[in-house]
Formats: C-alpha cells, structure tokens, sequence
C-alpha cells in the first residue's frame, strides 16, 4: 500500500511538470492556432539560465526563476516576432515547420553556448522531505512545491482568459481572428502576449523539471515537450483545464506502467493510452466537440 | 544559354581534375606516424573523450620528446555517435592515420573497429569495452558468434563481460551485500553486456539478485520506479553498471527518499566527481572497480597524474590511464621505434598502414610481450583481442578515490 501511495506521488508529481508544459502548449495553441514545438527548447533554455544563476552567480533561486521567466519571456517574444509574424498569413503546415526549425536552433545554439556536458540542477528546495510512516513514504519539499504551482497556474490563467479585457481579446481571436480584428482588437499584439505567457510558463516548468530531474543538457526539454504535447492533447488541446487533467494522468499512468508492468514498456505504454483516447474522443478528455457546419 | 552552361560545365569538371592533380603533388613526407582516434569531445559523454585526448596528447610528447621515433596524434569529435563516428574515422583517413587509436566509447567503436578491420588499419581502443568490438566473442544468451573476430582490433580496458564478472566476483568474496538490486540501461551495449554477464556469474556464485529494473535513452531523467523497486526489495547493494551521468540521478534519487544501500558501479561510474555541479556527498561511499587509482604512490602514476593536472588542470581518471598505455603499449610493440628504423638510422614514417598493422598485430600478440604501464603490471594480449590484467576495488571518500584494499 505504501509503495502504491509512493509510486502515485511520483506520478503526480511527474504529472504535475507535464501539466504545467502542457499549459504552454495548449494556450498558444487555443489562441494562436498553432503547435508551438520549441516550447520544449525555451523550457531548456530557463533551466540554463536559473542554473547559472544559482550556481555561478550565487543568487538566491527564486531570484533565480524570476530571471528565468524575464529571459524565456523576452526569447519567446523574440522568437514570434522573428519566426511566426512573418508567417501570419501563410499555411498551419508552414509554421509547424518553422516550429521544428527554431527548435532546432535552439539545442544547437544550447550546444555551442553552453556546450553538452551535462550540468548537475542544484537542489533548490535543500532536499527538504515530509517522512511518513517511518520514512517508508516520502514527500519532497520540491514535489509539494511542483503540484501547488502547477494548481495556482492553471486558476490564475483560467481566470484570466475569462476576467481580463486581454483574456477575453485571447478568446475573440482564439473563436474567429477576422472578426475579432474587425472588432477592433489588436491579433497580432494579442497572440505576441500569448507568447509570452507560454514562454513564462515555459520557464518555470524548465525550472522544476530541473530541480526534480536534475540532469541537464541541451536536448533535457525534448522529450518533456514531446510527452507535455501528448498530456495536452490527452486532455484535449486549448482546454485550460484538460491540459492540467492530462498532465497528471499521463505522469501517474507513466510511472505505474514502469512499476508495475515493466520499466521497458513505461514510453510505450503512455503512447498507446493517448492512441486509445483518441480513437473513442477524438478532441481529447476535455475537448470541445466541433461539428463542422456544411 | 544551353552553351554557356556546357561551358561552365566543362570548367567546372576541369578544376575539379585540377585539384586531383594538386592534391597529389601536395603530398609530402611524413615526419611522423600518424595515429588517429575519434571520441566525444563535445556532448554527454565529453568528459572521456577530452580525458582520452589530453592524456594521448601527453604519452606522444613524451615519447617524442625522447628523440627516437616520433608519433603525431590526431582526434576527430564523434559525440559518442556510431555514425559521426565513421564519418570521423573516415576523416582520420584523409589525413593519413597509420594506427587507430579506435573510438573512446562502445557504440562508435563497434563501428569504427568494423571499418578498420577492412582498411587494415592496427586498432587499440582504450576504452571501448563491447564485446562486439573485438568479435569471435560467444553470445551467453544464444551460444553462437554474433560478430566474427576483427583480427587486427585490441582493447586496452577490460571487455564488459569481464568487468561484469570481476563485479560479482568482487561483491562476494568481499561479501558486500546479500541483496543485490541491478539497474541498467537497457537500450545500451556497454550496459546490457555487462549486466548479462554480472547476473550469470551472480547466479553461479549464490548471490541474490532481487531487483532488476531497466531504463533506456528516452527515460533517463526520472528513477523513482527504480529505486522504490530497489528499495522495496530490501536491496543492500545497488549494482549500477552505466555511466556517471545516470548514476548520478540515481544516487540523488536513493537520498530524497532515504534509501541508504551501498551502491557499486563498474569503469563508467568514473568521472562523476568532475560532474558540473553535482554534490559529491552524494557519492560517498560509492564503489567501484577500476584499473586505475590516480591516489597511487606508483612513481609512473604519480608522474602522469602531476603531468596531466598542470596541463589540463584536472585530476586524469581511468580512460585517460588506458588512453597513455595505450601509445606506450605501440610504442614498446615498435621496439620503442626500432622496428622501423631505417638503416641509415632514420625512421620508416612512410610505410603504408596496412603493413604496419600486420606488424603490430604480430608484435602484441607474440609469444612474452608483456607492457606493464599505469593500469596494470605485465599485461599480456591473445589473438582474441583482450586484455589481461586485474582491477582494483574503489571507494569514494571525501570526494576523492581510495583503494579497497
């Protein structure tokens, strides 16, 4: 019983830094209509930056973060401005390749930067724990902290799609971008800010992904992304909350796989959860059904 | 226009023929014998390739600085990758590498043997463990060659069926633990070799293995399955045959949840003290088996140590041991140049590769050559390729190496 309570902590807290990845993905998704795919990249990105931050620098980590999230915010804005505004006009397919594009740029420029050694994350939380049952359970600080902020972000962004003038100029474009602009709201500063909160959120999740997982390397935000991207749709894509339901379920699933099926197949199963999903909703958990109007 | 382009068609080919001809008559003599090697001197596995390459760059300028014969080395980045490795190997070739210093980990060197064993190219890889990268080794598990023997490729560490091997061996008759967990990387040569190895020869010895748990390249960062099976099982001894970058999330992984057991790695566990930013607390009391103790009173070792901490300001660990015997090891094949000394008293830099592999593959494999260097007395060679020789029992212990025994 232990051990079961101990793997679903894993989970969740696994789960919990997928949600908060997978918040990204589907906010840029759901207003701007495309797959981000260097999110993964810019999570990376704010992991270095805390990283030199705490361990060169000697500043206090939440100093620390707080830096990360300028740097990834300023990247992510750099990065729409340079890459996805010109392309405004142009097909899905055309961005999602360019998506690829500025991912790839991003590891290389990682690599020659910072070169692939890895980096040991420092602990950002003392390795503090809550020890229950004489330790046989036990619950790190980092963990505690992880699934609060994961929590916290999901209500302060659902509150602020659905309260602030910026959130509801996010929902107008998100329904019809022509119309929107015809209402005279600004689409093209609408969808940068939207980037910038991805990328905000980006840099946290690359945080606590780090101090969690601490190896770090130019490719560390790849395989997240990929899974982050997997809960998002698991969860149904441009839904708030489905992106923080399939982040969790998707760690939990993840971890009692490796535990109690077998830690070759952990991936493989993961991925066949999301086919099966898919196949009987095919908008996800907690997607919005579209019927297409002939 | 469809003139024109002819035109420049016909003085494209012409400068392309030209620059065949420059390149022939830009050949020179050699000054040296060109050895060559590729290892990751960027990406994960960076700090065994730049340890290879320092400590190739010392053996060469020590061995010239003797005024007998003279070598030159070369290193060609891989990034632990089999085909950058190839491409690197290839490159090394261009430049006209004589002896192939092989490729620094498993996976390249499977590759690069393979090609070298089909250029004739003579091959001593320091590290490169793989049974696969010698060949004509018995599969356990089918009983049957996979890979023919490359008859010209050597390794200088031990083979991982035998670091597995002396692992159990070692853990029982050292009586180190009664339970043993195995983690490992199942998607890896290096790895899955020795862990295959280490549970038949645990079986055989009665030790007990109650855990095995597996990861692979895309699951690397997250443990807590492992070590709660681990820790669960009541594992004493963690048996961690991969290298220190996983380790290193493990031992991290073993602390949040306060699970103390021993933990016992094999040669890729070295270098995890120099890890950028890891809490070398965490590794103490780690063990592990190695050739090589850089804390050794040995005057050879102490030298090098000293030698290779002014130029490159770190303390050299295991591969970069090999890495130096290995140049010696040629060098002492070559009858410390002798063999290739001209009659006028100059040395023969120009004799092809394939000629000089047929003589080193003779010289290491004859009956009494023996090298003994800083990662082994009296080590001796068979026509399979292997070394013999016997490591040492380490413990970690404020950060730094300390002999078992």
């Amino acid at each position: 019983m232990i051990t079961f309570l101990n793997h679903l902590i894993n989970g969740i807290s696994l789960g919990s830094i997928y949600a908060i990845i997978a918040l990204g993905y589907t906010m840029v998704y759901g207003i701007a209509k495309m797959l981000n795919f260097a999110h993964g990249d810019v999570i990376m990105v704010g992991a270095y930056v805390c990283f030199f931050a705490v361990s060169s620098f000697g500043l206090h980590p939440v100093l620390g973060l707080v830096l990360a999230i300028l740097i990834c915010t300023l990247l992510g804005i750099v990065i729409e401005k340079l890459a996805y505004k010109p392309l405004r006009q142009a097909t899905s397919l055309a961005v999602l390749i360019t998506a690829i594009g500025v991912s790839y740029f991003l590891q290389n420029a990682a690599q020659l930067l910072w070169t692939s050694n890895p980096k040991m994350f420092p602990d950002l939380f003392g390795g503090a724990a809550i020890r229950l049952f004489d330790g046989r359970l036990t619950i790190t600080v980092g963990t505690l902290v992880t699934i609060a902020a994961c929590i916290i972000i999901m209500v302060v962004l659902t509150l602020f799609t659905g309260k602030t003038r910026m959130g509801k100029a996010m929902r107008a474009c998100s329904e019809d971008k022509g119309a929107a602009q015809l209402m005279g709201i600004n689409v093209n500063r609408t969808i940068s800010v939207t980037f910038a909160i991805g990328s905000a959120l980006a840099a946290i999740a690359g945080v606590l992904l780090c101090s969690a997982y601490p190896s770090l390397v130019p490719t560390t935000g790849s395989m997240p992304g990929i899974k982050a991207f997997t809960a998002a749709v698991f969860g149904g894509i441009g839904s708030i909350p489905g992106a923080l339901i399939g982040g969790v379920l998707l760690g939990i699933i993840e971890i009692f796989a490796g535990a109690y099926i077998s830690t070759q197949l952990s991936n493989a199963i993961v991925f066949l959860v999301l086919i099966v999903v898919l196949l009987v909703r095919p908008t996800g958990l907690l997607g919005k059904q579209i019927r297409e109007k002939v | 226009m469809k003139k024109f382009v002819k035109i420049i068609c016909m003085l494209t080919v012409l400068a392309l023929a030209l620059c065949c001809f420059a390149g022939c008559g830009a050949k020179k003599e050699n000054t040296a014998i060109k050895i060559g090697g590729t290892g990751p001197l960027t990406g994960g596995a960076a700090i065994y390739g730049t340890a290879v390459y320092n400590a190739a760059k010392i053996a060469v300028e020590e061995i010239n600085a003797l005024g007998g014969i003279q070598f030159e080395v070369k290193y060609e980045d891989d990034t632990h990758d089999p085909e950058k490795a190839v491409n690197a190997y290839n490159s090394l070739k261009d430049w006209g590498m004589q002896v192939s210093l092989g490729s620094v980990t498993s996976k390249p060197a499977e590759a690069t043997s393979t090609e070298a064993n089909a250029d004739n190219i003579f091959y001593l890889t320091p590290s490169g463990s793989s049974t696969n990268i010698l060949g004509g080794v018995v599969n356990p598990l089918t009983g049957e060659v996979d890979i023919e023997r490359k008859d010209n490729v050597f390794q200088m560490c031990f083979m991982d069926p035998n670091q597995g091997e002396a692992s159990a061996t070692y853990i029982s008759e050292q009586k180190l633990g009664t339970k043993i967990a195995v983690i490992y990387k199942n998607d890896d040569v290096y790895s899955t070799g020795i862990y295959n190895s280490f549970k038949a020869k645990a079986d055989a010895l009665g030790l007990s293995i109650v855990s095995t748990t597996t990861f692979t390249e895309d699951t690397k960062t997250d443990f807590s399955v492992q070590v709660a099976a681990a820790k669960e099982a009541g594992a004493d001894l963690v048996f961690l045959p991969m290298y220190y970058e996983s380790a290193a999330l493990i031992l991290k992984e073993a602390k949040d949840t306060g699970y103390a057991p021993k933990f016992f790695g094999v040669d890729g566990m070295d270098g995890i003290l120099t890890l950028d930013g890891f809490d070398t607390s965490l590794a103490e009391g780690v063990m592990l088996l190695t050739p090589f103790n850089a804390d050794s009173e040995d005057e050879a070792t102490k030298a090098f140590v000293a030698k290779y901490q002014e130029q490159f300001g770190d303390i050299p660990n295991q591969f970069a041991a090999d890495t130096y015997d290995c140049v010696y090891a040629i060098y002492k094949a070559l009858e410390n140049g002798d063999a290739l000394k001209n009659e006028d008293g100059t040395y023969n830099y120009n004799i092809s590769a394939s000629d000089l592999c047929d003589m080193l593959v003779e010289a290491f494999t004859a009956e009494g050559f023996t090298y003994s260097g800083l990662t082994g007395e009296n080590m001796t060679w068979t026509v399979e390729g292997a070394v013999s020789k016997s490591p040492k029992g380490m413990v970690i212990q404020n950060g730094a190496y300390v002999g078992m025994d």
